[in-house]
């Protein structure tokens, strides 16, 4: 199950890059195997406890934390923030569960519950100019990014103010400005994209010369994600071209209702990481601080020109796969455990106990959002729906697209070329 | 866009009742031209080219004049004292990708084989010695993830082309090309756009087995916000190459197997064609017939054939297979009624499906005749030559459902 570290020594490239792994990175500086936290009644394949060159970082996280036990993991002026970031996360998926079922947004309504630390963990560590793509699960990545909760809830009552004009809906979060680069519905396809703009940094720092482009990608996708090529395809193309990029596994242990251990051969995913020469990190996604920890260095790794990494945060998510589903496969007792390791609860109480924020001072960021989330709601609701005119724009960048017309103009040259329909 | 509507009128009337095609001199001709097969893939050496003479001259060399190659003039006009330069499809090809590269730092191709081994049909030749492999990046054989890469390369300020070996391969990539490639710009508001080529070789070859022989025009062509083209030659090749590169908009540019060795003339200055543009390869009276791609010179070879029997075919290369240049079309229906559809796609829901429909739809009073549409068998394509040209429209077809029309 484990690399052994004779055979990464073989003179292969890829094994060399490897090597230098061991040597660059924190992650992979043990030799010993870590103990994944999965469900505790499932039992894991047997791990061989014999020279595995990867290691999860929450190892390296805890023993950080043992060495230094007086020095904390974050700042109160972190903690705050992170702490609000992921209050907004919840309190905006709750109040987006109120309104589905008010009947204020249709379709398919993914929420982020429990997973807050990842998306907080991660994006609250990337510059503006730093991309983010995220799966049909993508609320509250765009709402860590710097997405306006106004112009979220604008786009899940599919008003013309969303983020989107209210073309995209819940799975197609974008924001050019924030360099939200996409809600993307499908299984793993916005992995390639994530790519293409990992390229794209990459290309503009040694091809247009602008050196001071430094801009990192991170996708986001889920367990059942990585049994698909495109996970693998682009985990050989990040690695192979060293592109700035960081894989982001929330791993919440389910695909709607497939268990991850039921679908996949090796459900260690941070393990295929080494196998593309990258680093692979375990990290327990129910705690911020261990994932931003982790993050930050995946996120400088791929600033740095080191290429890319493969985080697997393990966390769970509270509410059904959508508002749809039902969510009767899972056990009450699994969903009790993780309950219980409410990344939220967690963060608070390490702030509390480490005297970084009064219970005072916590309570008012959760006012505040209260405030804002409820904002995001009036101001949804108080937002035109989008005029007939707007079913035609944009289909094409250039709308010459739509064509020659019988009257020899473009046809978006016709005054009621958006009264009609355009067929080819 | 100042050449928008140069397809009617601009074309010379001498060589319209002279027009003569053999399309065995322009496909690849036989086996003996190969140098290397690959994979069931013909790999054409760029020092393989064809030496046979094309027929073609005759033709204006103005810029911009939509009309190309395989026309053949009265008398074989001496190339030589024609300005331009003459070279093969493949090559106007590349010289149109070459010439955005160099004027573009964010043009950039990426695709299988395309640096190193300069693409299995040369289209790429030189261009990563010149360029760098970054420019022109070999990708791994992974057509859903490099296709997805190039669009997230052009959505974050790229202008990346894409090749796809052969075609048939973009099936592969085609979750990417429909739903991020053809709807990222709708489904992001309008922030995003998506300004990539997708390009690479299709058709019937000789003999590439089904696979290698789709005619995927039909597929593509109801995603929305994708624009499609196919090119015929060398000089449209060219242009069109360049004006795709240029759009805002997302580009499938359809190559033929059997075109790229065709020879022509063209121009020594820049030109960029219209995206949108038909182009009229020979104006008549009697009836319009709409091709595109190979098809095309199947059309004139019948023509010829046609035009000794009496008929007078206008013949249109409607080149963007989405949209339609219904301008070009309608006025070509106005002046004949009569409407005859050659395509190489498939039957059902093709190209000449819904052209059939669009020309109903806008000029159904002009029409003396129902439209006849011929197109290829929806069969797989078969191995065998036999089955395999009965599978596509042959010319001898053309000439018979043109005379049952125009009776």
């Amino acid at each position: 199950m484990s690399l052994s570290v004779a055979k990464l020594a073989q003179p292969l490239p890829v094994h060399d890059r490897t090597m230098s792994f061991l040597t660059t990175t924190p992650f992979l500086g043990s030799a010993s195997s870590h103990k994944l936290r999965f469900i505790p009644t499932v039992k894991l394949f047997p791990r061989s406890t014999s020279s595995s060159t990867v290691v999860s970082v929450s190892r390296v996280v805890k023993d950080n934390k043992l060495k230094s036990s007086t020095h904390l993991l974050i700042t109160k002026e972190e903690g705050l923030q992170v702490y609000e970031d992921m209050i907004l996360g919840r309190f905006f998926e709750d109040m987006c569960a109120q309104m589905y079922y008010r009947g204020k947004m249709f379709g398919f309504v993914h929420l982020y519950n429990g997973q807050e630390a990842v998306s907080t963990g991660f994006i609250k560590l990337l510059k503006k100019e730093d991309s983010v793509v995220s799966t049909y699960r993508d609320h509250v990545h765009a709402l860590s990014k710097g997405v306006p909760a106004r112009a979220v809830m604008s786009e899940l009552f599919g008003k013309a103010t969303g983020c989107s004009r209210g073309q995209g809906g819940s799975m197609h979060m974008f924001s050019k400005e924030h360099n939200v680069i996409g809600g993307f519905a499908f299984i793993a396809e916005g992995i390639p994209v994530a790519t293409g703009a990992a390229f794209s940094s990459k290309y503009r720092r040694e091809v247009l010369k602008e050196t001071d482009c430094d801009h990192v990608t991170l996708a986001f996708f889920g367990d059942g994600t990585c049994n698909n090529g495109q996970f693998y395809e682009c985990l050989n193309m990040a690695a192979l071209w060293k592109l700035p990029i960081v894989f982001v596994v929330e791993n919440n242990l389910w695909a709607i209702g497939m268990s991850h251990l039921r679908s996949t051969s090796d459900p260690h995913i941070w393990k295929k990481g080494p196998a593309f020469g990258m680093p692979g990190v375990h990290v327990d996604g129910m705690d911020v601080l261990k994932v931003r920890e982790v993050a930050k260095e995946a996120i400088e790794r791929a600033r740095r020109g080191e290429g890319p990494t493969l985080v697997e945060c393990e966390t769970y998510r509270f509410r059904g796969h959508s508002l749809a589903d039902p969510d009767e496969l899972r056990d009450p007792a699994e969903k009790a455990h993780y309950a219980g390791r409410d990344p939220i609860s967690a963060l608070k109480k390490y702030m509390i106990e480490n005297k970084l924020a009064s219970e005072q001072e916590l309570k008012s960021i959760e006012k505040k959002i209260d405030e804002v989330v409820e904002e995001a709601v009036a101001f949804a609701d108080a937002s035109p729906y989008p005029p007939r005119s707007q079913l035609l724009e944009n289909v094409f960048a250039d709308p010459k697209g739509f064509g020659i017309g019988p009257d020899g103009k473009y046809r978006c040259e016709d005054p009621k070329f958006t009264e009609g329909t355009a067929h080819v | 866009m100042a050449t928008l509507f140069q397809g009617l009128g601009i074309v010379t009337p001498s060589f319209s009742s002279s027009n003569s095609f053999d399309s065995n001199n322009f496909l690849i001709p036989s086996r003996r031209s190969l140098s290397e097969r690959r994979d069931g893939i013909f790999v054409v050496r760029s020092d393989a080219r064809v030496s046979q003479t094309l027929k073609t001259g005759a033709r204006k060399h103005e810029l911009l004049v939509p009309n190309a190659v395989a026309t053949k003039g009265g008398s074989s006009v001496a190339s030589t004292s024609k300005p331009g330069h003459e070279l093969l499809l493949f090559e106007a090809l590349r010289e149109g990708l070459e010439e955005e590269m160099e004027r573009d730092p964010c043009v950039c191709v990426m695709g299988e084989d395309v640096g190193h081994y300069g693409g299995s049909y040369k289209v790429t030749k030189g261009l990563a010695t010149k360029f760098g492999d970054l420019r022109v990046l070999d990708t791994p054989i992974a057509e859903n993830a490099f296709t997805g890469m190039g669009i997230g390369a052009a959505m974050t300020g790229l202008r990346p082309v894409v090749e796809g070996m052969n075609m048939g391969f973009l099936l592969l990539a085609f979750n990417q090309i429909s739903n991020n490639c053809g709807m990222l710009h709708y489904t992001s508001g309008g922030q995003f756009k998506i300004p990539i080529v997708i390009r690479g070789p299709g058709g019937v070859g000789r003999q590439l087995g089904a696979e290698h022989s789709q005619r995927l025009e039909s597929y593509f062509q109801s995603i929305p916000g994708i624009q499609m083209v196919a090119c015929s030659t060398p000089y449209n090749a060219k242009g069109l190459m360049k004006a795709a590169i240029r759009s805002e908009n997302p580009v499938i540019l359809f190559e033929h197997v059997l075109l790229y060795n065709l020879k022509e003339r063209i121009p020594d200055e820049e030109y960029v064609l219209s995206l949108e543009e038909a182009e009229m390869v020979r104006p008549g009276e009697h009836v319009t017939i709409l091709t595109y791609s190979r098809m095309r010179y199947h059309v004139m070879q019948a023509a010829k054939t046609l035009v000794n029997k009496g008929y007078d075919p206008e013949v249109i290369d409607i080149r963007s297979l989405k949209p339609f240049d219904l301008y070009t079309i309608g006025n070509s229906v106005k002046k004949t009624h009569r409407v005859l559809i050659v395509e190489e796609c498939m039957r059902t829901g093709g190209i000449g499906a819904s052209l059939t429909a669009a020309i109903t739809e806008n000029f159904h009073d002009y029409l003396d005749a129902p439209i006849v549409c011929l197109s290829s068998q929806d069969v797989p394509t078969p191995y065998a030559g036999t089955l395999e040209e009965w599978t596509v429209v042959q010319p001898a077809q053309i000439v018979t459902a043109v005379e049952q029309l125009c009776q």
